[in-house]
């Protein structure tokens, strides 16, 4: 297990700094000179020259990414481009929007989903499992801003349940801006549900196929003990690995739904990056959702090797 | 058993009438299972025989009521001590599984929930629902009585740290700890070594037999069969062709297809010299396209016109002994023959003693890899000594054996010498040259003559290529054929191997596996290869199949001049076809020598227990001697001295154990063994196992 732990670690370690060279190249080396954005079109080149050599952009391409990457790991993520606001504390505050609205989101969407897998797999080739799949499919074909309108129509102003703007004030408490919560997060849970419900029936039904599943159904164990002591457990391992996954939907979702919604969260702040070509905060934004998702899947697989008896003693 | 039971004697146990099994629906059903009676009195242990597609796993589901989706059960009628199994509604039925009837299934690794510890699924047995309050001194006590010796730590294991063996004790003592009227095993020992099977097989006759259980024991082997069970029910193509006590089924069998069956069972003891096989040609008619009359008429010798009008019915033919055939009066009178011609046999036996191929001090480690932490921290790593000074010959247009259980190295050996997976050290010498440990610096012409045939065809034949272009590739690559002529010679070579030219057009999907391993091996043929490997070559075929593949194969020995390297775990097949043989354990050869001499009378003690445990087709044989004890040792923990000093019934002492046995020769020359015991003291020590001396 030691070995495994640290096996992962090393992997992880190496996913960042190829994502973090990655969003270094993109952003830096494409055409597109910061300081002539910086400094607008109709900068003379005196001037130009003075900022790149502020910027460290006159140094050779190695050395700037050796910089860069050392500043970000000691937490100084530099200075936005368009507002001059010290880039870190916005970040984090943002990220810890995005966090909120995307727990709230798996906190739904996963138990729903795995529960509309179990059902349809049980119930395969029979009507609960038509409608599920059905369902699903339907609401995996509409893109996020559709969804997400139809949902304001219907509950803001059709219904008037709930509020269509989710901009929230900085620092207010969960509980208060939770009805503001309750339709981004819908969004971005029927964007979820589908992938996960479907990956959940394939496996339970493949779970439900194994010798061993006939071996405790003739040692007469009644129905539902079979499938919630013997089938879920290994059918749900590998909806883990599917979850940590579908946490990458979610993040690219979450920018779709926080900009419908007004939220200020991550994703709309890396729309407003990328509106005024504020390199650093692009920069960082990325970085942050890069590390939440090989983080995810770092406990993904720590938590499947936990469960699996194979790997944590084998 | 259980109190509440009453004796045996009262009791009626298992009762099959006419049972028909269908898969799939309307037009497109097929029957898997047809008319089929059965009886399994309490107390007695019926064996089911049949090859594949005959329906007897099929058969044993329907009686267990545990049939996947898609099977119909019926018309026909299961009861079990008078109870009407067919009819039980859900709850019935949950009842039935919990405390009437158990199964021990083939794969015992799959059958057991993987994430589950041993101990929780074997307390589902006394408790299905509240395995909590399962009483854990039971559960011990089941372990040890199967020959578990540490019950506490296997409860706390998991399912894949045991080993095989261990595994199928564990579904065992889980199918006994529910005190079962009615235990189904289905091929409990096909997969295991022949030592474990010994040892399972004992297991079953001391533990189930004479508790009052009826135990329906299916198998492909007719030799595990009769060393086991007190009836036997024969099943061809899912039906009934002949029911029978053992003894008098062995002795005198009466369907042609059951005379069959045992014409084609290769015995220890009868060697291709003094008794071919005779197979049944043709193949199992499919659930789709069997006859209306007979369904053996396609393949039996004995047919006339009317078997093909008429399915026959079962006839009483003696006391407890039925069979679905018109003619077996006559048969019992010997005024026809039902048995199936043999192949025209000529060996002779003074070929010339020209070694073909010669392997000297083999050697050959794996390492298992070790990972950065474990270098950090410098744990050592493991090695596995897979072979240890392997020294063999292959004589001139003879066969000679490899046997050992599985973990022996004798694929091992196999790869090694065709160069796959190089050796370590040692040298190979072939028709007289010296042949590279690796493949790539072998000549074109030794790689053409040196080919190897695969247990499993599917690695050696491209599923994409159709049979003639596989072999007009090695026709034109390896033997250098002109193009023009490789459609003639792709059609003699069919022919060779006793199939039609039409099967040029054939993919591998669309050939059964007997066909598959023809093509494998008018592949090597093609070649020009004369030496030739088979590594398992017959162990996935059904025992008909089979011997007409040994046949075969012993044909093109005799027409092409050439010598095998033939690999197999199955003792039987290797005293059948082989002329020298040699015998491996934990990749070091523990004795070698002319087959007739060390399988009649084995010198090693590893060879007579090697020997001891192989199951005879023959019931009057008697159950084996004292199976092996223990299991094949951890090959990365073995010791210095003998290896098998840890399970060997004749150990000295400490020499044993300390020092590595030296190699022997007995006083006639005919066995070379590796042992501390003088030979002269084990030919005095080691009874022969059968009657008859090598012809």
């Amino acid at each position: 297990m030691t070995r495994y732990l640290a096996r992962r670690l090393g992997f992880l370690a190496l996913t960042l700094l190829l994502t973090s060279l990655l969003v270094f190249v993109v952003t830096q080396l494409l055409p597109g000179d910061p300081a002539s954005i910086i400094l607008g079109r109709e900068a003379g080149p005196a001037a130009l020259a003075q900022l790149r050599a502020e910027l460290g952009l006159d140094r050779p391409v190695p050395v700037q990414y050796g910089r860069w990457l050392g500043r970000f790991v000691s937490g100084d993520w530099g200075e936005s481009y368009g507002t001059g606001q010290q880039i870190r504390p916005l970040v984090t505050e943002r990220l810890g929007n995005s966090l909120r609205l995307a727990g709230l989101t798996l906190a739904v969407a996963i138990p729903l989903a795995l529960l509309l897998g179990v059902i349809a797999a049980v119930n395969a080739e029979r009507w609960p499992d038509a409608l599920i799949s059905v369902g699903s499919l339907a609401v995996v074909g509409l893109p996020e801003f559709v969804t997400g309108l139809v949902l304001i129509q219907l509950f803001s102003f059709q219904l008037g349940w709930l509020p269509a703007n989710a901009s929230v004030a900085p620092g207010a408490a969960f509980v208060s801006v939770l009805p503001q919560l309750i339709l981004p997060a819908a969004t971005a849970t029927l964007v979820m549900l589908a992938y996960v419900a479907r990956l959940t029936r394939a496996s339970v039904l493949e779970e439900l196929n194994r010798p061993y599943v006939r071996t405790a159904v003739l040692k007469g164990i009644g129905q539902r003990r079979v499938l919630t002591r013997h089938v879920l457990g290994n059918a749900l391992l590998p909806a883990i690995t599917v979850i940590a996954i579908s946490f990458g939907w979610l993040i690219s979702g979450l920018i779709v739904v926080e900009n419908v919604f007004n939220y200020p969260g991550l994703g709309r702040l890396l729309t407003f990056a990328i509106d005024r070509r504020d390199l650093p905060l692009m920069q960082a934004i990325t970085l942050v959702a890069v590390t939440a998702f090989a983080l995810a899947n770092l406990i993904a697989d720590l938590l499947y090797a936990l469960l699996d008896p194979r790997i944590r003693l084998g | 058993m259980s109190v509440l039971r009453p004796p045996a004697a009262s009791r009626d146990g298992l009762d099959v009438r006419g049972l028909s099994v269908a898969y799939g629906r309307g037009p497109d059903s097929v029957a898997a299972v047809r008319d089929v009676d059965l009886h399994v009195p309490p107390g007695s242990t019926v064996g089911l025989v049949g090859e594949s597609g005959s329906g007897k796993t099929t058969l044993a589901l329907a009686v267990l009521r545990a049939l996947p989706a898609g099977a119909r059960i019926g018309p026909g009628r299961v009861t079990l001590d008078g109870d009407d199994v067919l009819a039980m509604q859900p709850e019935e039925l949950r009842a039935y599984w919990r405390t009437r009837v158990a199964l021990v299934p083939q794969d015992p690794l799959p059958s057991m929930n993987p994430s589950h510890p041993v101990g929780r699924q074997l307390a589902e047995s006394l408790q299905p629902d509240r395995p909590g309050q399962a009483d854990r001194d039971e559960i011990d006590d089941m372990l040890d009585s199967v020959g578990i010796g540490d019950p506490r730590r296997i409860r706390r294991s998991y399912p894949f740290e045991l080993s095989g063996g261990q595994q199928q004790r564990v579904m065992i003592a889980m199918a006994l700890l529910g005190r079962p009227e009615l235990l189904v095993m289905d091929e409990p020992t096909s997969n295991l070594d022949v030592t474990t099977e010994a040892a399972i097989l004992e297991l079953v006759r001391e533990r189930v037999r004479g508790t009052g259980t009826a135990v329906l024991y299916v198998s492909h082997s007719l030799a595990v069969v009769a060393s086991l069970c007190d009836q036997v029910v024969v099943l061809y193509a899912g039906e009934l062709v002949e029911r029978a006590p053992v003894e008098p089924l062995y002795r005198q069998p009466l369907h042609p297809y059951t005379i069959g069956l045992l014409d084609s069972v290769p015995r220890i003891g009868r060697s291709k010299r003094q008794a071919p096989l005779r197979p049944i040609p043709g193949r199992i008619p499919s659930a789709a396209e069997r006859p209306a009359g007979c369904i053996f008429a396609a393949r039996c010798p004995a047919v006339e016109d009317a078997c093909r009008a008429q399915r026959p019915g079962m006839d009483a033919a003696g006391e407890d002994h039925a069979v679905a055939c018109r003619r077996w009066q006559e048969i019992v009178a010997g005024t026809i023959d039902a048995r199936q011609p043999a192949p025209p046999s000529f060996h002779d036996d003074d070929g010339a003693d020209t070694v073909v191929l010669r392997a000297e001090r083999i050697d050959k480690r794996f390492t298992v890899r070790r990972s950065v932490v474990d270098r950090l921290l410098r744990r050592p790593g493991s090695e596995v000594h897979a072979l240890r000074r392997v020294d063999l010959q292959l004589r001139h247009g003879r066969t000679l054996g490899l046997v050992g259980e599985s973990g022996s190295g004798k694929s091992t050996f196999a790869r090694a010498v065709v160069g796959l997976e190089p050796a370590d050290a040692g040298r190979f010498t072939f028709l007289g040259d010296p042949l590279d440990r690796r493949v790539e610096r072998r000549s074109r012409d030794q790689v053409r003559r040196l080919q190897m045939v695969f247990q499993s065809s599917d690695e050696a034949l491209s599923p994409q290529r159709s049979v003639g272009a596989t072999l007009r590739r090695a026709l034109v690559r390896l033997a250098g054929t002109d193009r023009s002529a490789a459609g003639e010679a792709v059609a003699t070579l069919l022919e060779s191997v006793a199939l039609t030219p039409d099967y040029a057009e054939r993919r591998p999907g669309e050939l059964s596996g007997g066909e598959k391993q023809r093509v494998a091996i008018a592949r090597a043929f093609a070649s020009g290869a004369e030496a030739i490997l088979f590594d398992e070559s017959v162990s996935g075929l059904d025992v008909s199949v089979q011997a007409a593949v040994l046949n075969l194969l012993d044909r093109l020995q005799r027409e092409h001049d050439a010598s095998y390297l033939f690999i197999s775990h199955d003792l039987a097949v290797v005293a059948h076809l082989a002329d020298d043989v040699a015998v491996l354990y934990l990749g070091q050869v523990m004795e070698s020598g002319p087959a007739g001499h060390v399988l009649a009378r084995p010198y090693h003690p590893y060879t007579e227990a090697l020997l001891a445990a192989v199951p005879r087709p023959d019931p009057s044989a008697g159950p084996a001697r004292e199976p092996l004890a223990g299991e094949l040792p951890d090959p990365r923990q073995v010791a210095a001295g003998c290896p098998f000093a840890t399970r060997c019934p004749r150990v000295l002492g400490p020499v044993c154990h300390e020092q590595a046995p030296p190699q022997q020769l007995s006083a006639d020359g005919d066995h070379r063994i590796r042992c501390h015991i003088e030979p002269a003291e084990l030919e005095r020590l080691q009874a022969p196992l059968m009657g008859e001396e090598p012809g």
